[in-house]
């Protein structure tokens, strides 16, 4: 019997676990290792934070769902890998430690035949001095990024909106906490969430409502903007940000690196290396995210992180790291198989690949700070990968290691978005897009680099119930429930 | 003549002046039941083609 050992417990090691459980039986052994207790339907924090829906309505407990599915569940952080076992160990083995199951703080070695990492992000607050410490959110501002953090933004909201129904005006600014963040689609969807509940609320009149971000233009969202076809013509997603922005009476401040947050201000550097202050009342600003700080081992002990993983603490895989400047880049740089070039018993899935370089054009301020999105890896594309990988984590269990490993690229591969404003099922309005390929192919695709037969954006209700729809659809589909295969990632 | 909601959106700031902005039939249209049903459907079948096709 071999063994899998997934690392992550999220959207993408939470598809390649239960499908390896799915696709391996009882023959192998499925084991996770998440800090974790709960899952959670990362998009429908959106609603948490604008106390639409409550935190148990977007997560739930994974301990019974592994028990059914017969994966091991070891409640615990990855803290370490050695590929090629130690001295006292002749197999690959994961330094873990518990967070939870009674074992709080005690240490175990798991030893593996494969290991997926799918550890996700570490939200570095700490990038940004005031934004928070480490990956600890700060005292000055709020976030969307967890349920926790989603429910603590909405207690915020609800504190000033009281403020503005005693007829204090407030300020409210949206937007990425870094210029080397990504997730703008978060915080974009969020602050019309915002703008939405202010309406109902009767106090919009009151507010001022300001985005902040580090993309060169808006409608950027980390892949370098896209042409979409809207209402029969092919549109920027920057007229189209811009007249969704304009249409609810939102500023806009782009090309922004957040240096520093304080208690009702924040500091900013833009792209033309200008400086200043901006106030706020009420800031949910989204922190840069890097690896979670996984080291490695080699058999003798020596560190060989910087092996493993890429710089900013990603695993690397079979992208090309050396593709050099933005013009040499193309798709073909994406990585296929997200197998680790090393040691080939490593994948990585979702967030925690290292990508080959950004989507959008690299920016820096002319006093040398880059202010750049990176790329977007979560939600759709994350899903993907995460089953490709399982795919061929199986095959290679079952079949042998000459086993054909599954690709999943994408720049293949394209990524639904739905921004809801508001939950009601007649009022309020989404804006729902699709990207195809998320990565653009200007060989295959020279106008824009994308299929503009399926890059499409569009505004109103559908794109409401097809939000209700996934929220409902995945939950389900992540609890194994009857027919969960048949739902598409 | 009253001003229309747009011609306020377009003269907030120099930012919103050169976009595009709805008017009272594009917005209607949103929120109009039967053919955001039909969005809906068409949506859906777009949307199923980019992930048939992404797998």
């Amino acid at each position: 019997m071999a063994r899998v050992v997934i690392l992550g417990g999220g959207v993408s090691g939470h598809t390649a676990a239960t499908f390896a459980a799915k696709w391996l039986g009882n023959s192998h052994e499925v084991v996770v290792v998440t800090p974790n207790a709960k899952w959670n339907w990362i998009p429908s924090n959106i609603w948490v934070g604008v106390g639409q829906m409550s935190k148990e309505e977007v997560t739930f407990d994974l301990d019974p769902v592994y028990k059914k599915a017969g994966i091991t569940y070891k409640q615990a952080k990855a803290v370490s890998l050695n590929p090629e076992g130690s001295e006292t160990e002749t197999k690959p083995f994961v330094t873990i430690e518990y967070t939870g199951q009674g074992k709080e703080g005690t240490s175990e070695d798991v030893t593996y035949d494969y290991v997926i990492n799918a550890t996700g992000p570490k939200l570095n607050f700490g990038a940004t001095p005031g934004l928070g410490e480490g990956s600890q959110l700060g005292e000055h501002t709020v976030s969307v990024c967890t349920a926790d953090h989603a429910e603590h933004a909405n207690h915020k909201l609800l504190e000033s909106i009281e403020k503005m129904k005693k007829g204090e005006r407030q300020k409210f600014l949206v937007g990425t906490g870094h210029g080397m963040c990504t997730c703008q689609g978060a915080a974009f969807e969020y602050i019309f969430n915002i703008e939405h509940e202010l309406k109902k609320a009767g106090v919009r009149d009151m507010a001022d409502i300001k985005w902040i971000s580090n993309e060169s233009f808006l409608g950027d969202f980390g892949m370098g903007g896209l042409h979409m076809k809207v209402g029969g013509y092919v549109v920027s997603s920057k007229i189209f940000s811009e007249s969704l922005y304009t249409e609810r009476g939102v500023d806009w401040m782009i090309g922004a690196h957040v240096s520093k947050v304080e208690a009702g201000s924040i500091d900013y550097e833009l792209l033309d290396g200008t400086t200043g202050k901006e106030n706020f009342d009420f800031a949910m600003l989204i922190p840069p995210f890097a690896g979670v700080g996984l080291k490695a081992y080699a058999k003798d002990g020596s560190d060989i992180t910087g092996t493993v993983f890429a710089p900013n603490g990603f695993m690397k895989v079979d992208a090309k790291y050396d593709a050099g400047a933005y013009e040499n880049w193309k798709a073909s740089d994406w990585p296929r198989t997200y197998q680790n070039p090393t040691y080939n018993n490593m994948f990585a899935c979702g967030i925690a690949f290292a990508p080959p370089h950004i989507i959008s054009k690299p920016m820096s301020s002319p006093n040398g700070t880059p202010i750049n999105p990176t790329p977007p890896r979560t939600g759709m594309p994350s899903g993907i990968i995460g089953k490709a990988v399982a795919h061929s984590v199986c095959d290679l269990m079952t079949k042998g290691e000459s086993a054909k490993l599954h690709e999943a690229s994408m720049a293949e591969m394209g990524a639904a978005c739905v921004a809801s404003a508001g939950k009601g099922l007649t009022t309020g309005t989404a804006a729902a897009m699709t990207v195809y390929p998320v990565v653009p192919d200007f060989e295959k695709y020279p106008g824009t680099g994308r299929d503009t037969d399926y890059t499409f954006g569009e505004i109103g209700l559908a794109g409401h119930w097809i939000k209700h729809i996934l929220h409902h659809l995945f939950i389900y589909k992540a609890q194994l429930k009857p027919g969960w295969t048949l739902i598409p990632e | 003549m009253a001003v229309k909601q747009e011609e306020i959106n377009f003269s907030r700031n120099e930012q919103s002046e050169t976009t595009m902005l709805p008017g009272s039939f594009a917005k209607a249209m949103r929120t109009n039941v039967i053919w955001q049903f039909i969005r809906f459907v068409a949506i859906n079948l777009k949307m199923l083609i980019v992930v048939s096709k992404s797998h």
